[in-house]
């Protein structure tokens, strides 16, 4: 067991705990904003409203009484997912891929009846998967379907990228693979695999888990450092909106690639965790102190994506510029197609 | 930091004004900065209640009479309202209030301070020949039978009580003794037994001193004359030889207290044990409108002791968590057990601490098969502490380990949310995370029962209340501590390479 020095860890320029509780999630991000990102419906709405891609909402379950008409909505549907709008910690996720004469397709290949959905449904309203236990909301939407360039890396579950979001310019990046350990869930605390990423190409940097190096997946045996995200600048686009939308300072958003829509917003968070520099091999500080001494207040989305990659980039190479594309393209709202 | 300035000032006043106001307390009153252990005073406090029926109303409570082991300091008696007299009569001392129209709830106090002497008074012989003692019929011949079994084997009047006492608590009684027993009281029959047998005995009211006490009442203990000296004996196990933590209280008949023109009286009593030099503090101050803790009653000041202790424990939980990054189960859980454990002492509350929330993890584990709703689930767990609890008091009370009766100091709404987190964080995040949060939480429980348990800082912390000015500018500086927590150089040392 070995331990770093704290000198050498300034040097590097890693944000401790203290730092990012003290003076930046307290300074940054206003309390009032908190349940913006705490209620996974709530995001999504205001998402939605302000023109940001995310899994489409299908239905939104409050009380019993609507559980029990959930049968006419999902009858048409092959394929859905159940999530509890506070839910911690991945539980309470219902992954509906299929329908058979049975009834429904879990994730898993396991085929639960109607009963069982609604079930499920009924626990997630009564709190049994919220933190702390509180009634909550639960909301159907389309299924996420997992690219296929992500597809071999990932064993089960669907892999996110986290970017975390300092005064709306993406700073640091890492993919999150799930792994058996982690039974499914992209969740760094349970096992799940993080790849740092370079903030100007989406290429690997390199890969933590249980915050120490590992070069392969260890379920799929893939090797990591091959990683490069396609359509990267789309990505960054997307995370870069969300600050004008929840006004959040410092925040780390959770975005998925599916098949056909391309980048979508799946969560928000205002205490995004600080693993992300190990996977980066680089502090976040060097950054969030640079842009704390500029005057960003003029800057649109266009031009703080485009000052991060020139910023904050890992790789000495220059990157090409098909990749820069899509982002300095300024009528680029929804940018779906690049991510095929 | 745009408010720095401010923040230094505030940190830096509270400092200076903490140091200089203890400072003063200690030129000016001469409270010394150590506790001094030698000079031991105990601080005891007689509590009257009562309810008065309107009219003119008299209170009599025995005061405890000179003995070896206890030099009286001073007295005092608080009663607004109410005049005080202290009888000296002849053999016993007595606190007499009175008060010519009153009525509703009265609450009379009488101090006094004692210190732990090595002086020895010399005994006063039993001063009247024998009673006659009257039994009813049966009893008159259990007893007579008792005396005749139990005499041969004797030598003396204390052997005849050490033998008495044992034929007494024999389990299983024999037949007189069962009868005896039912009819009689303890103390009242050994005394009664004794006296038939023609031994000077009596019974007598003690009050045993332990720091901190609340709301005690006296206990009854009978003593024998053996010709030189006056024995004690614990009706229930025999010769009482460690006299220090005893104060006699009353000797002989008259009931320790009673009220004319009221009903529902009682009497109950606190007691702390002080420093001399304290105690010199609290007489000075008594008069005066300083802000001491010294100024409430006794029963209040044994609360303030712990009261006072818990900066202390706040301090090391926050220090834990910035500094080291402890994690720990709910944030100031740790100072509440270690604040039970004050109560408790270590090795008795941990071990029935673990032992608590492992059965109550246990049995939680069903309950969340059940899908009950948060509250619903809390007060079951509530419940089930309170289960718990009884049965381990039981089960140790009848092993004969006294300790596991002190399990009820631990806050029981504590333990519910203690076993209620616990068991999520094991449904959530594995069992591996409950032992580090659990360990966390005790670890820092334990470092903060360490700190709080040394002599030093009770004194200081009671006896210079302003020095927690020094503990807030602490806990506000590490509020602000943006530094790097001791756990986080292992966490992130993967960076190295």
């Amino acid at each position: 067991m070995s331990w770093i020095g704290p000198l050498k860890l300034k040097a590097i320029g890693v944000l401790g705990m203290n730092r990012r509780n003290v003076a930046y999630i307290a300074r940054y991000n206003d309390r009032r904003n908190y349940p913006m990102v705490d209620n996974k419906l709530t995001t999504k709405l205001i998402s939605t409203e302000a023109g940001i891609a995310v899994p489409d909402l299908i239905a939104v379950v409050r009380t019993q009484h609507e559980i029990e008409q959930v049968h006419d909505i999902i009858s048409e549907l092959d394929e859905f997912v159940a999530k509890p709008a506070q839910g911690s910690g991945g539980r309470g996720i219902l992954v509906v891929v299929g329908k058979n004469e049975d009834g429904y397709l879990k994730a898993n290949g396991e085929t639960v009846g109607l009963e069982y959905v609604k079930r499920h449904l009924t626990n997630t309203i009564s709190g049994l998967h919220s933190l702390g236990g509180r009634n909550d909301v639960a909301f159907l939407e389309e299924l996420v379907k997992v690219d296929e360039y992500f597809a071999q890396y990932s064993f089960e579950g669907v892999p996110d990228i986290r970017l975390i979001v300092f005064k709306g310019f993406p700073v640091m990046g890492m993919l999150r693979l799930a792994t058996k350990a982690s039974d499914g869930k992209a969740n760094l605390h349970q096992g799940a695999i993080g790849v740092g990423l370079d903030l100007a190409s989406g290429k690997a940097i390199r890969a933590i888990q249980y915050e120490r190096l590992v070069t392969h997946h260890p379920d799929t045996g893939k090797l990591l450092s091959e990683i490069q995200i396609p359509g990267w600048a789309s990505l960054l686009h997307l995370a870069t909106q969300c600050y004008e939308v929840t006004g959040l300072g410092y925040l780390g958003c959770d975005i998925v690639i599916d098949r056909t829509k391309g980048p979508l917003i799946l969560e928000l968070n205002a205490r995004p965790g600080l693993s992300i520099q190990i996977a980066n091999n680089t502090g976040l500080l060097p950054r969030l102190t640079h842009l704390e001494e500029m005057d960003t207040a003029k800057m649109v989305v266009e031009d703080r994506v485009n000052y991060a990659i020139d910023q904050f980039h890992h790789f000495a190479v220059p990157v090409t510029e098909d990749i820069l594309e899509p982002a300095l393209d300024p009528a680029e709202q929804q940018p779906t197609q690049e991510t095929a | 930091m745009t408010n720095r300035a401010p923040f230094l000032f505030l940190v830096t006043s509270l400092i200076v004004v903490g140091v200089i106001a203890a400072t003063f307390r200690h030129d000016n009153y001469g409270i010394p900065w150590l506790p001094d252990t030698k000079s031991r005073i105990w601080q005891v406090e007689a509590r009257v209640e009562f309810r008065a029926s309107g009219g003119p109303s008299q209170v009599h409570l025995t005061l405890p009479p000179v003995q070896s082991g206890f030099e009286l300091v001073s007295e005092s008696a608080a009663s607004s309202g109410w005049g005080f007299t202290i009888d000296e009569g002849n053999q016993q001392r007595r606190a007499h209030w009175t008060q010519r129209d009153v009525a509703g709830n009265q609450m009379l106090f009488y101090k006094l301070n004692l210190a732990a002497s090595e002086e020895s008074h010399q005994p006063n012989p039993p001063t009247h020949v024998l009673p006659i003692v009257n039994w009813d019929e049966p009893s008159r011949t259990a007893a007579r039978h008792l005396i005749k079994t139990v005499t041969p084997i004797t030598a003396g009047p204390h052997t005849l009580a050490v033998q008495l006492i044992q034929t007494i608590n024999r389990t299983p009684a024999d037949q007189n003794v069962s009868l005896l027993t039912s009819n009689y009281a303890p103390s009242e029959l050994l005394t009664r037994v004794l006296q038939t047998a023609n031994v000077h005995a009596r019974s007598v009211q003690l009050l045993e001193l332990e720091d901190g006490r609340r709301r005690q009442s006296l206990v009854e203990y009978v003593q024998v004359w053996d010709g030189e000296q006056w024995r004690l004996y614990d009706p229930q196990r025999g010769e009482v030889v460690e006299t220090s933590h005893l104060l006699l209280w009353q000797t002989g008949q008259p009931s320790v207290l009673e009220v004319e023109g009221g009903s529902q009286s009682r009497v109950s009593f606190s007691m702390i044990s002080q420093t001399r030099s304290s105690l010199l503090l609290a007489q000075e101050q008594a008069g005066d409108l300083a802000l001491s803790l010294y100024n409430l009653p006794i029963a209040e000041q044994s609360m303030f002791q712990l009261i006072m202790l818990l900066p202390v424990g706040a301090l090391v939980v926050v220090l834990m968590r910035v500094l080291i990054g402890v994690r720990t189960s709910g944030t100031f859980m740790p100072v509440l057990i270690a604040l039970a454990f004050l109560q408790t002492d270590l090795l008795p509350g941990l071990s029935s601490f673990i032992i608590v929330v492992a059965i109550g993890l246990f049995i939680r584990s069903y309950l969340s098969a059940l899908n009950l709703l948060l509250v619903a689930r809390i007060a079951t767990l509530v419940l089930l502490v309170i289960a718990i609890i009884s049965l381990f008091s039981i089960i140790s009370y009848r092993l004969g380990l006294i300790q596991g009766l002190t399990i009820t100091f631990f806050p029981m709404i504590i333990l519910a949310w203690t076993i209620e987190r616990m068991s999520i964080i094991w449904e959530e995040e594995g069992p591996k995370e409950v032992l580090i949060q659990g360990g966390g939480s005790l670890f820092v429980a334990i470092l903060a029962f360490l700190l709080m348990d040394l002599a030093v800082v009770r004194h200081l912390a009671f006896n210079f209340p302003e020095l927690h000015l020094l503990i807030l500018a602490m806990i506000l500086l590490a509020g602000r501590y943006t530094g790097y927590r001791l756990l986080e150089l292992k966490r992130f040392e993967a960076l190295r390479k």
